[in-house]
């Protein structure tokens, strides 16, 4: 199976969730399926299972710090967009993956797992936990969001991202410190790298054939 | 017609019901979304099963639902 391929580079949110909107229904209405990286300027965003105790500061101290705050239409709690984060958008019709949402997700789990095993960082998947951990440390978050069986949002995969971001919430609702690429490594990594080996593992891990 | 909480996925039994497009006595076209329900991880929007009218919300935000189970009635 063919999938198209974009790279949105660094764009806001709102205009990113607006794309998203247009790409969901293009599939609907039968376009291939796509695989979107980004990068967005500091956001908080909220999702269908918000808690107010998730977030740590008031909305103005939030936005002092340069950061935004949007409410989504995604699975989980809260979480945090910024540089350096690489964001992963998958637009499939999972009708053709056996309309199964828990194997999307765990497909989407072990390509993370797999990408940052190939940087040498050891990352596991914790049944009943969202995202990705590297021992205690959380550094991949997942939350998509399904209409009519073609999916959207995706997963947030901390590069190199400035962490101290993070102090601003509980990050999906959990008490969990966050991680990144940078940080266990102990240098930036290229972004271009990881785009790179996300695409070849997700062509792997989904059999598709992503159309450059 | 009942607004049936379909199947997920495999080893997916419940959902949460997060928000509804529609309220009573709205008028709804079969595949219209009309409920979103989430899991831990995702946000999946339920489809009409029939045109009509939304005669009941049985499950309302906040409450959890098992596959299967009634979500709301179309007449």
């Amino acid at each position: 199976m063919d999938i198209n391929f974009e790279d949105w580079k660094t764009v806001d949110y709102t205009t990113a969730y607006q794309r998203q909107r247009l790409k969901v229904e293009s599939v609907i209405a039968g376009a291939l399926g796509c695989l979107v990286f980004c990068e967005h300027p500091p956001v908080l965003t909220l999702g269908r299972l918000f808690k107010k105790e998730s977030l740590l500061f008031t909305k103005e101290e939030i936005n002092r710090r340069g950061v935004d705050l949007q409410i989504v239409d995604r699975g989980g709690d809260i979480t945090l967009h910024a540089p350096g984060q690489l964001m992963v958008y998958v637009f499939l019709d999972l009708k053709l993956f056996n309309k199964d949402l828990k194997v999307y997700l765990e497909k989407l789990e072990q390509v993370a797992v797999d990408l940052l095993k190939e940087f040498d960082i050891l990352a596991v998947s914790i049944p009943g936990k969202r995202g990705v951990f590297v021992g205690a440390n959380k550094i991949t978050s997942i939350g998509i969001g399904v209409r009519k069986w073609v999916s959207y949002h995706g997963v947030g995969i901390n590069v190199n991202t400035d962490l101290s971001l993070f102090s601003l919430i509980k990050p999906c609702g959990l008490d969990v410190q966050m991680t990144s690429m940078a940080k266990l490594l102990k240098h930036p990594v290229a972004m271009e790298e990881v785009k790179h080996t996300w695409a070849k593992l997700f062509s792997n891990i989904f059999e598709v054939n992503i159309i450059k | 017609m009942n607004i049936i909480l379909p199947e997920l996925g495999e080893g997916i039994t419940k959902a949460t019901v997060a928000f509804w497009h529609v309220k009573e006595g709205d008028r709804v076209q079969a595949g219209d979304e009309v409920c979103e329900v989430t899991t831990d991880k995702a946000t999946f929007n339920v489809e009409a099963p029939a045109s009509g009218w939304v005669k009941s919300i049985d499950l309302k935000p906040g409450q959890d639902g098992l596959v299967g189970d009634v979500l709301g009635t179309i007449e």
